[in-house]
Protein backbone atom coordinates (compact mmCIF):
# COMPACT_ATOMS: atom_id res chain seq x y z
CA UNK A 1 0.00 0.00 0.00
CA UNK A 2 0.74 3.48 -0.65
CA UNK A 3 2.02 5.41 1.85
CA UNK A 4 1.59 9.14 1.74
CA UNK A 5 2.50 10.95 4.58
CA UNK A 6 5.14 10.61 7.48
CA UNK A 7 2.18 8.91 9.66
CA UNK A 8 3.37 6.33 12.05
CA UNK A 9 -0.19 5.16 12.60
CA UNK A 10 -0.57 5.30 8.16
CA UNK A 11 3.03 3.14 8.37
CA UNK A 12 2.17 0.50 10.77
CA UNK A 13 -1.57 -0.10 9.74
CA UNK A 14 -0.61 -0.14 6.57
CA UNK A 15 2.08 -3.09 7.12
CA UNK A 16 -1.03 -4.77 8.15
CA UNK A 17 -0.20 -4.64 11.91
CA UNK A 18 -2.49 -3.71 14.34
CA UNK A 19 -2.24 -0.68 15.26
CA UNK A 20 -3.38 1.34 18.79
CA UNK A 21 -4.12 4.74 19.42
CA UNK A 22 -5.09 6.57 22.48
CA UNK A 23 -6.59 9.88 23.52
CA UNK A 24 -5.82 12.44 26.20
CA UNK A 25 -7.84 15.47 26.63
CA UNK A 26 -5.83 18.94 27.13
CA UNK A 27 -6.06 21.16 30.21
CA UNK A 28 -8.19 24.01 31.25
CA UNK A 29 -5.53 25.92 31.69
CA UNK A 30 -2.51 27.63 29.79
CA UNK A 31 0.21 25.23 31.53
CA UNK A 32 0.98 22.33 29.15
CA UNK A 33 2.68 19.89 31.49
CA UNK A 34 -0.80 17.45 32.10
CA UNK A 35 -0.90 17.09 28.65
CA UNK A 36 2.95 16.01 28.19
CA UNK A 37 3.09 14.07 31.55
CA UNK A 38 -0.31 12.14 29.96
CA UNK A 39 1.72 11.63 26.86
CA UNK A 40 5.10 10.51 28.12
CA UNK A 41 3.15 8.34 30.58
CA UNK A 42 1.91 6.22 27.33
CA UNK A 43 4.50 6.80 24.73
CA UNK A 44 5.63 3.37 24.82
CA UNK A 45 2.19 1.72 24.50
CA UNK A 46 0.23 2.80 21.73
CA UNK A 47 1.33 3.97 18.54
CA UNK A 48 -0.61 7.56 17.84
CA UNK A 49 -2.12 10.20 20.41
CA UNK A 50 -5.67 11.90 19.57
CA UNK A 51 -5.61 14.71 20.98
CA UNK A 52 -9.44 16.35 21.53
CA UNK A 53 -10.45 19.24 20.57
CA UNK A 54 -12.45 21.07 23.25
CA UNK A 55 -14.13 18.27 24.12
CA UNK A 56 -17.94 18.30 25.43
CA UNK A 57 -17.95 22.07 24.30
CA UNK A 58 -15.78 22.47 27.33
CA UNK A 59 -13.13 24.99 26.36
CA UNK A 60 -9.74 23.71 26.77
CA UNK A 61 -6.24 23.98 25.76
CA UNK A 62 -6.66 24.18 21.95
CA UNK A 63 -6.29 20.72 20.26
CA UNK A 64 -3.28 21.79 17.53
CA UNK A 65 -0.84 23.64 20.56
CA UNK A 66 -1.12 20.17 22.70
CA UNK A 67 -0.49 18.02 19.55
CA UNK A 68 2.63 20.68 18.43
CA UNK A 69 3.50 19.70 22.50
CA UNK A 70 3.69 15.82 21.69
CA UNK A 71 5.50 16.26 18.18
CA UNK A 72 8.42 18.22 20.15
CA UNK A 73 8.52 15.13 22.55
CA UNK A 74 9.14 13.02 19.02
CA UNK A 75 5.30 11.39 19.49
CA UNK A 76 2.60 11.32 16.94
CA UNK A 77 -0.41 13.19 17.65
CA UNK A 78 -3.72 12.71 15.67
CA UNK A 79 -4.84 16.22 15.34
CA UNK A 80 -8.97 16.17 16.24
CA UNK A 81 -10.99 18.53 14.74
CA UNK A 82 -14.62 19.71 15.21
CA UNK A 83 -16.15 22.08 13.00
CA UNK A 84 -18.36 23.15 15.52
CA UNK A 85 -16.43 26.51 16.78
CA UNK A 86 -14.56 27.31 13.18
CA UNK A 87 -15.72 27.94 9.62
CA UNK A 88 -13.72 27.02 6.57
CA UNK A 89 -10.83 29.43 6.76
CA UNK A 90 -9.93 28.81 10.06
CA UNK A 91 -9.96 24.99 9.38
CA UNK A 92 -8.28 24.91 6.37
CA UNK A 93 -5.49 27.50 8.17
CA UNK A 94 -5.41 25.21 11.47
CA UNK A 95 -4.71 22.12 8.43
CA UNK A 96 -1.89 24.39 7.61
CA UNK A 97 -0.35 25.30 10.96
CA UNK A 98 -0.22 21.35 11.84
CA UNK A 99 1.20 20.61 9.05
CA UNK A 100 4.37 22.66 9.27
CA UNK A 101 4.92 21.49 13.16
CA UNK A 102 4.84 17.96 11.12
CA UNK A 103 1.50 16.94 12.11
CA UNK A 104 0.86 14.52 9.80
CA UNK A 105 -2.72 12.67 11.37
CA UNK A 106 -6.13 14.42 12.32
CA UNK A 107 -9.87 13.35 12.70
CA UNK A 108 -12.45 14.67 11.23
CA UNK A 109 -15.68 15.01 13.91
CA UNK A 110 -18.79 17.40 13.90
CA UNK A 111 -18.17 17.67 17.69
CA UNK A 112 -20.18 17.90 20.89
CA UNK A 113 -23.36 20.77 20.69
CA UNK A 114 -22.78 24.17 22.87
CA UNK A 115 -24.93 23.34 24.68
CA UNK A 116 -23.52 20.57 26.52
CA UNK A 117 -20.31 22.82 28.02
CA UNK A 118 -19.34 25.73 29.48
CA UNK A 119 -20.47 28.25 27.30
CA UNK A 120 -24.03 27.23 26.20
CA UNK A 121 -24.96 30.96 25.00
CA UNK A 122 -22.15 30.92 22.23
CA UNK A 123 -23.03 30.70 18.39
CA UNK A 124 -21.87 27.26 16.57
CA UNK A 125 -20.40 27.78 13.09
CA UNK A 126 -20.94 24.43 11.44
CA UNK A 127 -20.19 26.17 8.14
CA UNK A 128 -18.91 22.88 6.77
CA UNK A 129 -20.05 19.36 8.54
CA UNK A 130 -17.59 16.56 9.23
CA UNK A 131 -18.27 14.87 5.74
CA UNK A 132 -17.12 18.09 4.00
CA UNK A 133 -14.02 18.20 6.76
CA UNK A 134 -12.86 14.97 4.80
CA UNK A 135 -12.93 15.88 1.45
CA UNK A 136 -11.20 19.42 2.47
CA UNK A 137 -8.44 18.23 4.17
CA UNK A 138 -7.57 15.50 1.20
CA UNK A 139 -8.42 18.09 -1.16
CA UNK A 140 -5.66 20.28 0.46
CA UNK A 141 -3.22 17.30 0.28
CA UNK A 142 -4.29 15.73 -3.00
CA UNK A 143 -5.39 18.84 -5.15
CA UNK A 144 -2.85 21.05 -3.48
CA UNK A 145 -5.66 23.71 -3.06
CA UNK A 146 -7.78 25.73 -0.95
CA UNK A 147 -11.67 24.92 -1.16
CA UNK A 148 -11.38 28.78 -2.82
CA UNK A 149 -9.75 27.14 -5.49
CA UNK A 150 -6.58 28.64 -4.97
CA UNK A 151 -2.76 26.73 -4.79
CA UNK A 152 -0.89 25.89 -1.95
CA UNK A 153 2.57 26.46 -2.31
CA UNK A 154 3.30 23.05 -0.20
CA UNK A 155 0.38 21.23 0.53
CA UNK A 156 -0.26 19.60 4.26
CA UNK A 157 0.09 16.11 4.66
CA UNK A 158 -2.42 14.50 6.25
CA UNK A 159 -3.28 10.97 6.75
CA UNK A 160 -7.11 11.64 7.20
CA UNK A 161 -9.45 9.86 9.69
CA UNK A 162 -12.91 10.26 10.77
CA UNK A 163 -15.17 8.50 13.65
CA UNK A 164 -18.09 6.17 12.84
CA UNK A 165 -20.83 5.70 15.71
CA UNK A 166 -22.36 1.78 15.07
CA UNK A 167 -24.69 2.66 17.79
CA UNK A 168 -26.48 5.65 17.01
CA UNK A 169 -29.44 5.56 15.53
CA UNK A 170 -30.91 5.31 12.32
CA UNK A 171 -28.65 1.56 12.39
CA UNK A 172 -29.72 0.66 9.14
CA UNK A 173 -27.96 4.27 7.84
CA UNK A 174 -24.23 3.24 9.78
CA UNK A 175 -22.94 1.62 6.71
CA UNK A 176 -23.83 3.68 4.04
CA UNK A 177 -22.57 6.69 6.21
CA UNK A 178 -19.39 4.78 6.48
CA UNK A 179 -19.22 4.74 3.03
CA UNK A 180 -19.79 8.04 2.61
CA UNK A 181 -16.68 8.88 4.95
CA UNK A 182 -14.97 6.66 3.05
CA UNK A 183 -15.60 8.16 -0.63
CA UNK A 184 -15.19 11.63 0.83
CA UNK A 185 -11.74 10.83 1.74
CA UNK A 186 -11.44 8.74 5.29
CA UNK A 187 -7.97 6.50 5.56
CA UNK A 188 -9.06 5.54 8.91
CA UNK A 189 -12.08 5.85 11.49
CA UNK A 190 -12.12 5.49 15.22
CA UNK A 191 -14.93 4.51 16.56
CA UNK A 192 -17.36 5.32 19.72
CA UNK A 193 -16.78 3.19 22.77
CA UNK A 194 -17.59 -0.27 21.81
CA UNK A 195 -19.70 -2.09 25.22
CA UNK A 196 -22.55 -3.89 22.68
CA UNK A 197 -20.08 -6.40 20.98
CA UNK A 198 -22.81 -8.13 19.41
CA UNK A 199 -24.27 -4.65 17.55
CA UNK A 200 -20.91 -4.10 16.97
CA UNK A 201 -20.09 -6.98 14.64
CA UNK A 202 -23.50 -6.80 12.87
CA UNK A 203 -22.23 -3.45 12.03
CA UNK A 204 -18.95 -4.84 11.24
CA UNK A 205 -20.40 -7.59 9.15
CA UNK A 206 -22.30 -4.92 6.84
CA UNK A 207 -19.18 -3.47 6.61
CA UNK A 208 -17.09 -6.31 4.88
CA UNK A 209 -20.61 -7.62 2.91
CA UNK A 210 -19.59 -4.31 1.08
CA UNK A 211 -16.23 -4.67 1.17
CA UNK A 212 -15.85 -1.35 2.97
CA UNK A 213 -12.57 -3.15 4.98
CA UNK A 214 -11.09 -3.54 2.14
CA UNK A 215 -11.00 0.39 1.91
CA UNK A 216 -10.48 2.03 5.33
CA UNK A 217 -8.62 0.96 8.92
CA UNK A 218 -11.10 0.53 11.68
CA UNK A 219 -10.22 0.93 15.09
CA UNK A 220 -13.02 0.01 17.73
CA UNK A 221 -12.92 2.50 21.01
CA UNK A 222 -12.48 0.91 23.68
CA UNK A 223 -13.21 2.89 26.83
CA UNK A 224 -12.96 0.92 30.58
CA UNK A 225 -15.88 1.36 32.97
CA UNK A 226 -14.02 2.37 36.26
CA UNK A 227 -17.30 1.80 38.35
CA UNK A 228 -20.81 0.71 38.20
CA UNK A 229 -21.80 4.42 38.65
CA UNK A 230 -19.52 5.44 35.18
CA UNK A 231 -21.61 1.87 33.55
CA UNK A 232 -25.14 3.46 34.70
CA UNK A 233 -24.19 7.04 33.64
CA UNK A 234 -23.00 6.50 30.35
CA UNK A 235 -25.81 4.10 29.42
CA UNK A 236 -28.41 6.95 30.15
CA UNK A 237 -27.42 10.29 29.77
CA UNK A 238 -25.16 10.02 26.99
CA UNK A 239 -26.30 9.87 23.95
CA UNK A 240 -25.73 6.96 21.02
CA UNK A 241 -23.75 5.26 24.26
CA UNK A 242 -25.02 1.10 23.96
CA UNK A 243 -23.95 -0.01 27.42
CA UNK A 244 -26.00 -3.50 27.60
CA UNK A 245 -27.73 -4.73 30.93
CA UNK A 246 -25.51 -7.56 31.38
CA UNK A 247 -22.16 -5.08 31.31
CA UNK A 248 -23.77 -3.13 34.00
CA UNK A 249 -24.80 -6.63 35.86
CA UNK A 250 -21.32 -7.78 36.11
CA UNK A 251 -19.83 -4.72 37.52
CA UNK A 252 -22.88 -4.46 40.52
CA UNK A 253 -22.09 -7.79 41.36
CA UNK A 254 -18.32 -6.94 42.02
CA UNK A 255 -17.47 -4.91 45.29
CA UNK A 256 -16.63 -1.41 44.62
CA UNK A 257 -12.90 -1.63 45.59
CA UNK A 258 -13.06 -4.62 42.60
CA UNK A 259 -15.37 -2.70 40.24
CA UNK A 260 -12.20 -0.67 38.40
CA UNK A 261 -10.38 -3.34 38.22
CA UNK A 262 -13.08 -5.53 36.92
CA UNK A 263 -13.69 -2.42 34.16
CA UNK A 264 -10.07 -3.48 32.89
CA UNK A 265 -10.56 -6.91 32.42
CA UNK A 266 -13.97 -6.25 30.29
CA UNK A 267 -12.11 -4.59 28.21
CA UNK A 268 -9.07 -6.64 27.66
CA UNK A 269 -11.55 -9.02 27.14
CA UNK A 270 -13.64 -6.77 24.47
CA UNK A 271 -10.42 -6.38 22.64
CA UNK A 272 -9.43 -10.25 22.65
CA UNK A 273 -12.57 -10.87 21.06
CA UNK A 274 -12.56 -8.05 18.27
CA UNK A 275 -9.32 -8.46 17.51
CA UNK A 276 -10.59 -11.69 15.81
CA UNK A 277 -13.13 -9.82 13.79
CA UNK A 278 -12.64 -8.96 9.99
CA UNK A 279 -12.07 -5.90 9.07
CA UNK A 280 -10.74 -4.52 12.66
CA UNK A 281 -7.29 -2.88 12.27
CA UNK A 282 -6.69 -2.01 15.80
CA UNK A 283 -8.13 -0.05 18.69
CA UNK A 284 -8.42 3.06 19.93
CA UNK A 285 -8.35 3.08 23.89
CA UNK A 286 -9.77 6.41 25.36
CA UNK A 287 -9.33 5.62 28.88
CA UNK A 288 -11.13 8.98 30.09
CA UNK A 289 -8.73 10.78 32.70
CA UNK A 290 -7.41 7.20 33.43
CA UNK A 291 -4.71 7.08 31.40
CA UNK A 292 -2.29 5.37 33.50
CA UNK A 293 -4.35 2.60 33.14
CA UNK A 294 -3.47 2.21 29.10
CA UNK A 295 -0.44 0.46 28.82
CA UNK A 296 -1.71 -2.30 31.42
CA UNK A 297 -4.77 -2.55 28.66
CA UNK A 298 -2.45 -2.96 26.00
CA UNK A 299 -0.44 -5.29 27.54
CA UNK A 300 -3.19 -7.43 28.95
CA UNK A 301 -4.86 -7.61 25.44
CA UNK A 302 -1.06 -8.84 24.08
CA UNK A 303 -1.06 -5.99 21.67
CA UNK A 304 2.56 -5.01 23.62
CA UNK A 305 5.19 -4.26 22.18
CA UNK A 306 3.92 -2.28 19.77
CA UNK A 307 5.57 -2.57 16.06
CA UNK A 308 8.68 -0.01 14.98
CA UNK A 309 8.68 1.61 11.79
CA UNK A 310 11.15 4.08 10.27
CA UNK B 1 -45.02 32.88 8.94
CA UNK B 2 -43.18 34.93 10.81
CA UNK B 3 -43.20 33.47 15.04
CA UNK B 4 -42.78 36.31 17.43
CA UNK B 5 -42.91 35.93 20.92
CA UNK B 6 -43.98 38.89 23.27
CA UNK B 7 -40.76 40.32 25.92
CA UNK B 8 -41.09 39.31 29.24
CA UNK B 9 -43.45 42.45 30.72
CA UNK B 10 -41.67 44.10 32.46
CA UNK B 11 -38.84 44.42 30.09
CA UNK B 12 -41.42 46.37 28.01
CA UNK B 13 -42.23 48.32 30.45
CA UNK B 14 -38.51 49.23 31.76
CA UNK B 15 -38.20 50.46 27.82
CA UNK B 16 -41.27 52.87 27.76
CA UNK B 17 -42.12 54.11 30.86
CA UNK B 18 -40.06 57.08 30.60
CA UNK B 19 -42.30 59.10 27.86
CA UNK B 20 -44.91 61.05 28.67
CA UNK B 21 -47.15 59.13 25.68
CA UNK B 22 -46.73 56.45 23.53
CA UNK B 23 -48.76 54.08 20.43
CA UNK B 24 -49.07 50.07 21.19
CA UNK B 25 -49.58 49.56 17.84
CA UNK B 26 -50.40 45.50 16.57
CA UNK B 27 -49.55 43.60 13.14
CA UNK B 28 -52.34 41.96 12.74
CA UNK B 29 -50.36 39.41 9.54
CA UNK B 30 -48.16 36.97 10.99
CA UNK B 31 -47.49 37.58 14.63
CA UNK B 32 -51.05 37.53 14.96
CA UNK B 33 -51.76 34.17 14.12
CA UNK B 34 -49.18 33.38 17.14
CA UNK B 35 -51.53 35.53 19.57
CA UNK B 36 -48.40 37.77 20.72
CA UNK B 37 -48.46 40.70 17.77
CA UNK B 38 -52.00 41.25 16.28
CA UNK B 39 -54.46 44.52 17.33
CA UNK B 40 -56.30 42.32 19.59
CA UNK B 41 -52.91 41.56 21.69
CA UNK B 42 -51.91 45.57 21.47
CA UNK B 43 -55.15 46.48 23.42
CA UNK B 44 -54.76 44.16 25.89
CA UNK B 45 -50.98 44.99 26.15
CA UNK B 46 -51.54 48.52 25.98
CA UNK B 47 -54.29 48.09 29.21
CA UNK B 48 -51.75 46.32 30.97
CA UNK B 49 -48.79 49.39 30.79
CA UNK B 50 -51.68 51.67 32.02
CA UNK B 51 -52.23 49.30 34.89
CA UNK B 52 -48.52 49.22 35.49
CA UNK B 53 -48.28 52.96 34.99
CA UNK B 54 -51.20 53.80 37.33
CA UNK B 55 -49.09 51.43 39.90
CA UNK B 56 -46.50 53.31 40.07
CA UNK B 57 -47.56 56.70 40.06
CA UNK B 58 -46.23 57.28 36.95
CA UNK B 59 -48.02 60.03 34.14
CA UNK B 60 -48.16 58.46 30.68
CA UNK B 61 -50.62 58.48 27.49
CA UNK B 62 -50.77 54.89 26.11
CA UNK B 63 -53.09 54.51 23.31
CA UNK B 64 -53.73 51.33 20.81
CA UNK B 65 -53.91 50.80 16.96
CA UNK B 66 -52.58 48.39 14.63
CA UNK B 67 -52.43 47.90 10.68
CA UNK B 68 -52.84 44.69 8.82
CA UNK B 69 -48.84 44.76 7.78
CA UNK B 70 -46.14 46.96 9.05
CA UNK B 71 -44.05 46.10 6.42
CA UNK B 72 -45.48 47.48 3.74
CA UNK B 73 -45.97 51.52 3.16
CA UNK B 74 -50.07 51.15 1.61
CA UNK B 75 -51.16 49.75 4.97
CA UNK B 76 -49.77 52.82 6.77
CA UNK B 77 -52.36 54.77 5.19
CA UNK B 78 -55.11 53.97 7.77
CA UNK B 79 -52.46 55.44 10.93
CA UNK B 80 -51.13 58.02 9.12
CA UNK B 81 -52.58 60.71 12.00
CA UNK B 82 -52.12 58.60 15.40
CA UNK B 83 -48.08 57.70 14.12
CA UNK B 84 -47.33 61.10 13.54
CA UNK B 85 -48.98 62.48 16.94
CA UNK B 86 -46.94 59.53 19.09
CA UNK B 87 -43.99 60.02 21.16
CA UNK B 88 -42.69 56.85 20.81
CA UNK B 89 -44.64 53.95 19.69
CA UNK B 90 -44.58 49.98 20.80
CA UNK B 91 -44.48 47.66 17.97
CA UNK B 92 -45.83 44.63 18.55
CA UNK B 93 -44.62 43.67 14.55
CA UNK B 94 -41.50 41.38 14.11
CA UNK B 95 -38.34 42.87 13.64
CA UNK B 96 -38.64 43.85 10.43
CA UNK B 97 -42.07 45.89 11.14
CA UNK B 98 -40.37 47.38 13.70
CA UNK B 99 -37.25 48.88 11.73
CA UNK B 100 -39.48 49.22 8.53
CA UNK B 101 -41.73 51.70 10.76
CA UNK B 102 -38.28 53.21 12.57
CA UNK B 103 -37.30 53.95 8.50
CA UNK B 104 -40.48 55.55 8.27
CA UNK B 105 -40.89 58.16 11.11
CA UNK B 106 -36.94 59.18 11.59
CA UNK B 107 -37.62 60.80 14.67
CA UNK B 108 -40.02 58.82 16.83
CA UNK B 109 -38.47 56.05 19.13
CA UNK B 110 -40.03 52.44 17.96
CA UNK B 111 -40.08 49.65 20.26
CA UNK B 112 -40.11 45.89 20.38
CA UNK B 113 -42.74 44.50 21.90
CA UNK B 114 -41.57 40.78 20.60
CA UNK B 115 -38.55 38.59 19.87
CA UNK B 116 -39.10 37.64 16.96
CA UNK B 117 -38.06 34.23 17.06
CA UNK B 118 -38.61 31.85 13.98
CA UNK B 119 -39.87 31.22 10.62
CA UNK B 120 -42.42 28.47 11.21
CA UNK B 121 -45.68 26.71 10.69
CA UNK B 122 -48.21 25.79 12.84
CA UNK B 123 -48.77 22.54 13.56
CA UNK B 124 -51.55 22.80 15.57
CA UNK B 125 -53.48 25.52 17.33
CA UNK B 126 -51.29 27.32 19.48
CA UNK B 127 -48.10 25.16 18.83
CA UNK B 128 -45.56 26.97 16.23
CA UNK B 129 -42.29 25.32 15.01
CA UNK B 130 -39.21 26.37 12.72
CA UNK B 131 -39.21 25.13 9.45
CA UNK B 132 -36.51 28.04 7.19
CA UNK B 133 -33.67 29.89 8.26
CA UNK B 134 -33.83 31.47 4.83
CA UNK B 135 -30.30 30.27 3.93
CA UNK B 136 -30.79 31.72 0.14
CA UNK B 137 -30.03 27.90 -1.16
CA UNK B 138 -32.69 25.57 -0.35
CA UNK B 139 -31.36 21.92 -0.27
CA UNK B 140 -34.82 20.75 0.18
CA UNK B 141 -35.09 18.80 -3.32
CA UNK B 142 -32.34 16.35 -2.05
CA UNK B 143 -33.28 15.95 1.27
CA UNK B 144 -36.58 14.32 1.05
CA UNK B 145 -38.08 17.73 2.35
CA UNK B 146 -36.78 18.25 5.38
CA UNK B 147 -34.52 21.16 5.93
CA UNK B 148 -30.84 20.25 7.66
CA UNK B 149 -30.01 23.62 8.21
CA UNK B 150 -33.21 24.61 10.37
CA UNK B 151 -34.20 21.06 12.00
CA UNK B 152 -30.51 19.66 12.79
CA UNK B 153 -28.75 21.53 15.31
CA UNK B 154 -25.72 21.27 13.85
CA UNK B 155 -26.76 21.62 10.31
CA UNK B 156 -25.05 18.96 8.94
CA UNK B 157 -25.80 17.71 5.51
CA UNK B 158 -24.63 14.24 5.51
CA UNK B 159 -26.58 12.82 7.89
CA UNK B 160 -27.12 11.81 11.35
CA UNK B 161 -24.22 12.84 14.07
CA UNK B 162 -23.19 9.85 16.87
CA UNK B 163 -26.02 11.16 18.80
CA UNK B 164 -28.60 10.80 17.12
CA UNK B 165 -30.92 8.33 19.41
CA UNK B 166 -34.64 6.91 18.96
CA UNK B 167 -35.29 9.58 16.68
CA UNK B 168 -34.32 12.26 18.86
CA UNK B 169 -31.74 14.84 18.57
CA UNK B 170 -28.92 14.31 21.47
CA UNK B 171 -29.37 17.73 22.69
CA UNK B 172 -32.94 17.43 23.32
CA UNK B 173 -35.82 14.39 23.38
CA UNK B 174 -38.04 16.95 22.35
CA UNK B 175 -36.14 17.67 19.45
CA UNK B 176 -36.29 15.58 16.40
CA UNK B 177 -33.61 14.30 14.95
CA UNK B 178 -33.71 16.18 11.55
CA UNK B 179 -31.50 12.87 9.93
CA UNK B 180 -34.02 10.13 11.09
CA UNK B 181 -36.79 12.22 9.16
CA UNK B 182 -34.81 12.74 5.99
CA UNK B 183 -33.98 8.96 5.90
CA UNK B 184 -37.57 8.00 7.10
CA UNK B 185 -39.00 10.38 4.24
CA UNK B 186 -36.00 9.34 1.61
CA UNK B 187 -37.60 5.65 2.08
CA UNK B 188 -40.98 6.43 1.57
CA UNK B 189 -39.66 8.06 -1.80
CA UNK B 190 -37.89 4.86 -2.62
CA UNK B 191 -34.57 6.97 -2.75
CA UNK B 192 -32.74 5.84 0.38
CA UNK B 193 -29.63 5.31 -2.24
CA UNK B 194 -29.31 8.87 -2.78
CA UNK B 195 -28.40 9.54 0.47
CA UNK B 196 -24.71 7.86 0.06
CA UNK B 197 -24.38 11.80 -2.11
CA UNK B 198 -22.28 13.61 -0.66
CA UNK B 199 -23.17 17.19 -0.75
CA UNK B 200 -20.84 19.55 -0.90
CA UNK B 201 -19.57 22.22 0.86
CA UNK B 202 -22.34 25.04 0.82
CA UNK B 203 -22.22 28.56 -0.71
CA UNK B 204 -23.20 30.89 2.57
CA UNK B 205 -22.92 33.87 0.44
CA UNK B 206 -26.39 33.53 -0.03
CA UNK B 207 -27.30 33.23 3.11
CA UNK B 208 -26.63 36.54 6.21
CA UNK B 209 -23.11 35.80 5.58
CA UNK B 210 -22.99 37.50 2.57
CA UNK B 211 -24.70 40.62 4.05
CA UNK B 212 -28.44 42.05 3.80
CA UNK B 213 -29.72 40.85 1.34
CA UNK B 214 -32.34 42.41 -1.13
CA UNK B 215 -34.18 41.52 -4.19
CA UNK B 216 -34.94 43.86 -7.46
CA UNK B 217 -38.08 43.10 -9.70
CA UNK B 218 -37.63 44.56 -12.81
CA UNK B 219 -40.02 46.57 -14.54
CA UNK B 220 -41.83 47.23 -11.24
Amino acid sequence: MEIKTDSKLEKILKSGQMAVTSECGPPRSSDPAGIIEKGEMIKDHVDSINITDNQTSVTRLCSLAACVHLKLKGLDPVLQMVVRDRNRIALQSDILGAASFGINNMLCLSGDHQSFGDHPSSQNVFDIDSMQLIQTATYMRDEGKFLGGDKIKVPPNMFVGAAANPFADPFHIRVPRLAKKIAAGAEFIQTQCVYNLDKFEEWMKGVCDRGLDEKVFILPGITPMRSVGMAKYLSKAVPGMDVPDDLVKRLSGVPKDKQADEGITIAVEAMQRLKEVKGVSGFHVMAIEWEEKVPEIVERAGLYPRPEVD
Amino acid sequence: MIVGEQKPFDEVWEMVKGHKQLTVFGCNTCVAVCHQGGNKEAEILASLLKMRATQEGVDIEIVDGGIERQCEHPFFESAQEVLKESEAVLSLACGIGVQFMAQKYKTTPIYPALNTTFLGDVQEDGYFTEKCQACGDCVLGVTGGVCPVTRCCKRLFNGPCGGSTNGKCEISKDIDCAWQLVVDRLEALGKIKDYEKITPVKDWSKDRAGGPRSFKLEGF
